[in-house]
Parts: structure tokens; sequence; C-alpha cells
């Protein structure tokens, strides 16, 4: 019941993670407006996703989040410093599992230990990769090398290497959407143990209506062309989730008032 | 088991509806026959021709002939010949020249592959050196490096150095958006991007730029014999050419055939060691 007592409050919201404040994005000289004054906050411990069609910035927002590209306009504070590249306490994950095929799995779990810490470090820190693929169900598969793992094996694989350096925070770009229906609603369910486990704090890029509502604290509705944050709906449901929740009518209020937002964002 | 006793009753109301599925009797036949067969008819016309005497001798040599020259060739070859010591000296300039075109190739295609300045200053000249005929350096290289090894060496590497700058800097493009993307966000230095993500992205281009380089090193050493003389199998080819002894020639080509086999072989072989996990590209012939 804590988490449910976390989501409500208002008078006492957790410290901020991030705090974007009017991040615009630029393309071709100013040609293309990719993310218009997006300002938007995300408290410790909080699963926020961000919904939208494509193309309308999400995964620009995302880099521009995780430091891998400068915002035009704005800022973006993570834990009250400015981002201003890459960090070791950012954990993220794309659409593709992105595991790297001279590698077997447990070592590339342990790339972003080899990458900072060298190579004698991430030897050391072989036993917390073998207990983090326990974690996800890949328990006997450290020596496997990832063509003789699955779609949905692979994803796990790369929530481990994401989580091996205890980031504070994890950015998502739509990382189950290359899964099937079954494998993805799995997933979910997991990426949410896994932050409930860590108290880490999420930010889901998604384009699944339910996908989102099923996770998120908050549910950011993206307008496209120019990106804009068109409003952020709180999700009061109580945390664990489960997937029975879908058949519930909050579930589908939420999941039409999203949509509603989507529909007006698509035709502005 | 309940299954089991309806079975005669289904069967009986249902017929199967076998049909033979076409399939075209070459693809039937295994390939090994296939090959000899065709190998077959290409001696029985070769020798049917060339009794025939519809062409003279010197220009087709009777399969016979051509055979029985094979053996004499292997024999000197064997016993330790004058053959065989042509044969160590093109093998040398082979040898040699790979090792050159690699070294040079390699570092080059780094160059043009991972620095700015290389590719957009350096990547042009690369390319416009390359469409040259490169054959035509020859007497160059033998009025810099004279007669001996050097020329024929010179001429393998620089005819072989262009698919390793290529297919080196093609490699190192290879590495996808998401793997960069990866790299950086776990704040990867330059080297160890290269070291860790290029580089092993771009074995399987690398190779096939080797391939190519392995195949082209030979006719690269035989056309400095064949243009600059000395003491290898490409001289004994012009030799026998110039005294219209056409089965030597024949037997020659054959026996010089094996050394350019055997290179391929050689970086398949690596190919096949060094990039494990990308099989397929070890049996995908070569295109040029
Ligand atoms: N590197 C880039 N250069 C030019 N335009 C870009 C670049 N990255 C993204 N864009 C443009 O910005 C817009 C948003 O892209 P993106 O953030 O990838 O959208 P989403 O992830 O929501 O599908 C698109 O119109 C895209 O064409
Ligand atoms: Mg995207």
């Amino acid at each position: 019941m804590s988490a449910v007592a976390k989501l409500v409050s208002v008078g006492d919201t957790p410290r901020p993670v991030y705090e974007l404040t009017g991040v615009s994005r630029f393309f071709n000289d100013g040609k293309v407006v990719a993310l218009d004054g997006v300002s938007l906050t995300l408290p410790k411990g909080e699963f926020h996703s961000v919904i939208g069609s494509s193309g309308c910035g999400k995964t620009t927002l995302l880099k521009i989040m995780a430091g891998l590209m400068p915002p035009s306009r704005g800022s973006v504070m993570l834990g009250g410093t400015p981002v201003l590249g890459p960090r070791d306490d950012i954990g993220m994950m794309f659409q593709h599992a992105t595991l790297f095929p001279w590698r077997t799995t447990a070592e590339n779990i342990l790339l972003p230990i080899e990458v900072r810490h060298g190579r004698k470090a991430a030897r050391a820190e072989r036993g917390r990769a073998e207990r983090l693929l326990q974690l996800v169900g890949l328990g006997g598969f450290e020596d496997a090398f990832p063509s003789e793992l699955s779609g949905g094996m692979a994803q796990r694989a790369a929530i481990c290497r994401m989580l091996i350096s205890d980031p504070q925070v994890l950015l998502l770009d739509e990382p189950f959407s290359a899964l099937d229906e079954i494998t993805r609603d799995f997933m979910n369910l997991e990426l949410q143990r896994v932050c409930m486990e860590r108290e880490a704090s999420a930010f889901l890029i998604t384009h699944s209506i339910s996908e989102a509502v099923i996770l998120s604290d908050v549910v950011h509705v993206m307008s496209s062309r120019p990106g804009r944050v068109v409003q952020s709906v709180r999700i009061d449901l109580p945390r664990p989730r489960t997937l029975e929740m879908t058949s519930l009518p909050e579930f589908g209020a939420y999941a039409t008032t999203i949509r509603n937002l989507l529909d007006k964002g698509a035709f502005l | 088991m309940t299954d089991q006793a309806q079975m005669p009753a289904d069967a009986a109301a249902m017929t199967d509806t076998v049909w033979v599925q076409k399939v075209s009797w070459s693809a039937r036949v295994p390939r090994w026959v296939s090959m000899t067969v065709l190998m077959a008819l290409f001696l029985a016309t070769w020798h049917l021709v060339s009794i025939s005497g519809l062409v003279s001798p010197l220009i087709l040599p009777t399969l016979s002939d051509t055979v029985s020259d094979l053996g004499f060739v292997g024999r000197n070859l064997l016993s330790g010949g004058y053959m065989l010591s042509a044969f160590w000296v093109t093998t040398k300039e082979v040898l040699v020249g790979f090792a050159i075109a690699v070294t040079i190739g390699v570092t080059l295609g780094i160059l043009v592959g991972e620095t700015t300045f290389g590719e957009r200053a350096v990547m042009p000249y690369i390319v416009a050196i390359d469409t040259m005929p490169k054959i035509a350096f020859a007497p160059l290289f033998v009025s810099w490096l004279g007669f001996g090894i050097g020329s024929k060496v010179a001429l393998a590497a620089f005819i072989s150095v262009f698919p390793i700058v290529v297919g080196t800097a093609a490699g190192l493009h290879a590495a996808d958006a998401n793997g960069r993307m990866l790299f950086q966000s776990i704040r990867a230095s330059r080297l160890q991007t290269l070291i860790m993500l290029k580089i092993p992205s771009g074995l399987p281009q690398f190779f096939t730029g080797l391939k190519i380089a392995s195949i082209s090193v030979v006719g690269g050493a035989v056309a400095g014999e064949l243009l600059g003389g000395g003491q290898g199998f490409g001289e004994l080819i012009r030799a026998a050419a110039s005294q219209l002894d056409t089965p030597r020639v024949f037997s020659l080509i054959i026996y010089l055939s094996l050394l350019g086999v055997l290179m391929f072989g050689l970086v398949t072989w690596m190919q096949h060691k060094f990039v494990f996990w990308d099989r397929s590209s070890t049996t995908k012939p070569v295109q040029s």
C-alpha cells in the first residue's frame, strides 16, 4: 500500500530525479522542430511514460535526457546537476537488444563495467552478472552466445546490462516493441518488478496505450510537429500492477482519456 | 486411444490427396555428381576437339599430352627440381606482397574509415588510383626496383592493397547506430569504441576484402614476372609459351592456380576462426 500512498500524495512529492524545463530541439537549421518547450519532472521512484505517434520526438527527448544529444534550448537536470553528456547513473535500453555476437551473454552484460573500469573489474563482477541473469530467468545462459537466445531472452539480457551499473534512473526507448504481445506483457511486469525492487525511477517511451497505463504513475501524452507534451495524466492504480487490471473500468477510462488526447494532438 | 478407434471410419470418409511436388531432376542429383559430370563433359569435348585435327596442337594441346606434362612438372616439383625453386620464388613474392598489402591496407583503411580527414581527403585519391589499370605500373616498378623479386612484390602488393583498404574502411562503418549509441551511453572512449565495437563489427567486410586480395596478389606476382622476367613461375610460363610448348603452359598454369587456392583457403580458414559468430559470410563466394 505504500506504493499507492506515494502516488496520490500531492503535498509531499518525492525528490525530483529529472527536471526538464523548456527543452527544445531543432534539426536542419531550425526547419524541423522536433521538440518544443518540453517541461516535465520525474520524481524519485516513479515510473513515467511518454506516448505519442511515431516521429513526434520521443527518441529525441530520451537522447537529450540521456546526454547523448544536447538540447537546442532549455535545461535538463538530473539529481540536481545539469546533464552535459552521458552519465553512469543513467541506464538505457533501446528497441533492439543490441547484444554483440562476439561476446557471450555474461560478457555482454559486463560490457559497461569493462568499458568504465577495465577487464579486471569486469571479471570481478561476474558473480553479479550471473545473479542478474538468474533474476530475469536466464540462469545458466552466462556463456551462451546471443545467437542462441530468442528475442525475448536477448531483451532480458539487455535489461541485465542496463542494471549492472546500478543506475538511479532507467531510460527505455520502446524496449519491447519488437517482441510479440505475450512476451511483451510478461517483460513489462518484469520491468515493474525490477523498478520496484530497486526503487529506481523509470522513463519509458511507448506507443502502446495499454502498456503506458499498466506500467506508469504518470503518462505524458505528446503531440507531433512540433513535439510537445499535451498533457500529463496521473494513473491512480495500486501497485504492483497486474494484467487483470486491464479489465478494470478505471483502466478503460484512462485509456480513453489518453486516446482522446492523442487524437487531438494528431490533428492539431 | 479413442482417437484411434474412430480412425478407420474417418479414413474411409476421407481420401488422401497426395500429390508429387515437381522438383527438377538437376536439383535431385547430388552436387558432386553434377560437378563430376560437367568435368567429364569438358574433358571429353577437349579430347574430341584436339584429336579431330580441327585445331592445331600449338593452340590446343591434346588432353593426353597435357596430362603427361602435368605428371612431368609434378615430378620435377616433388623431386626439388628447377621448377620447385621457381615455385618458391613466386610463393615468396606472393607472401611478402600480401604481408605488405595487409600492413599498408589496414593502416590506410583505418585512416580512411576512422578519421574525417581520411574519409574526406584521402579516400577520393584511393578511389582514383584504384580505377587505374594497375598492371600498367609494372614497367615503372621494374625500373625502380630492378628485375629481381622486388618489382614483383611491389606489383603484387600494389594490386592487392585496394580491396583491403576498401574492406577495412567499409568494415569500420558497419557498426549500426544502436551499437554506437550504446557505446556512447556507457562513455566509451574513441579507442575503446574502435577496438570493442567497430573492429569486431567490421571483420566480415574486412575478410571479404582480404579474400579478393588473396586472389589478386597471385595475379599481381605472376603479371610482374611475365612483364619483368626473374626466376619465378611466370618466367617458366613465358619461356614455355615462347617455345610453343602449349601443354607445358597449361600444366604450369594449373600448378600455379594451387597457389591461389592455398591463399584463398588460408584466408577463409582465418575468417572461420576469427569471425566465428558470422558463419554465413565464410561460405559465400567472393564478388569483386
Ligand atoms: N539526427 C536528426 N537529424 C534530423 N532530423 C531528425 C534527427 N533525429 C530526429 N529527427 C527528426 O525529428 C523528429 C522526431 O524524431 P524522433 O525523436 O526519432 O521521433 P520518435 O522517436 O517519436 O518516432 C522526426 O521528424 C525526425 O525526422
Ligand atoms: Mg523513436
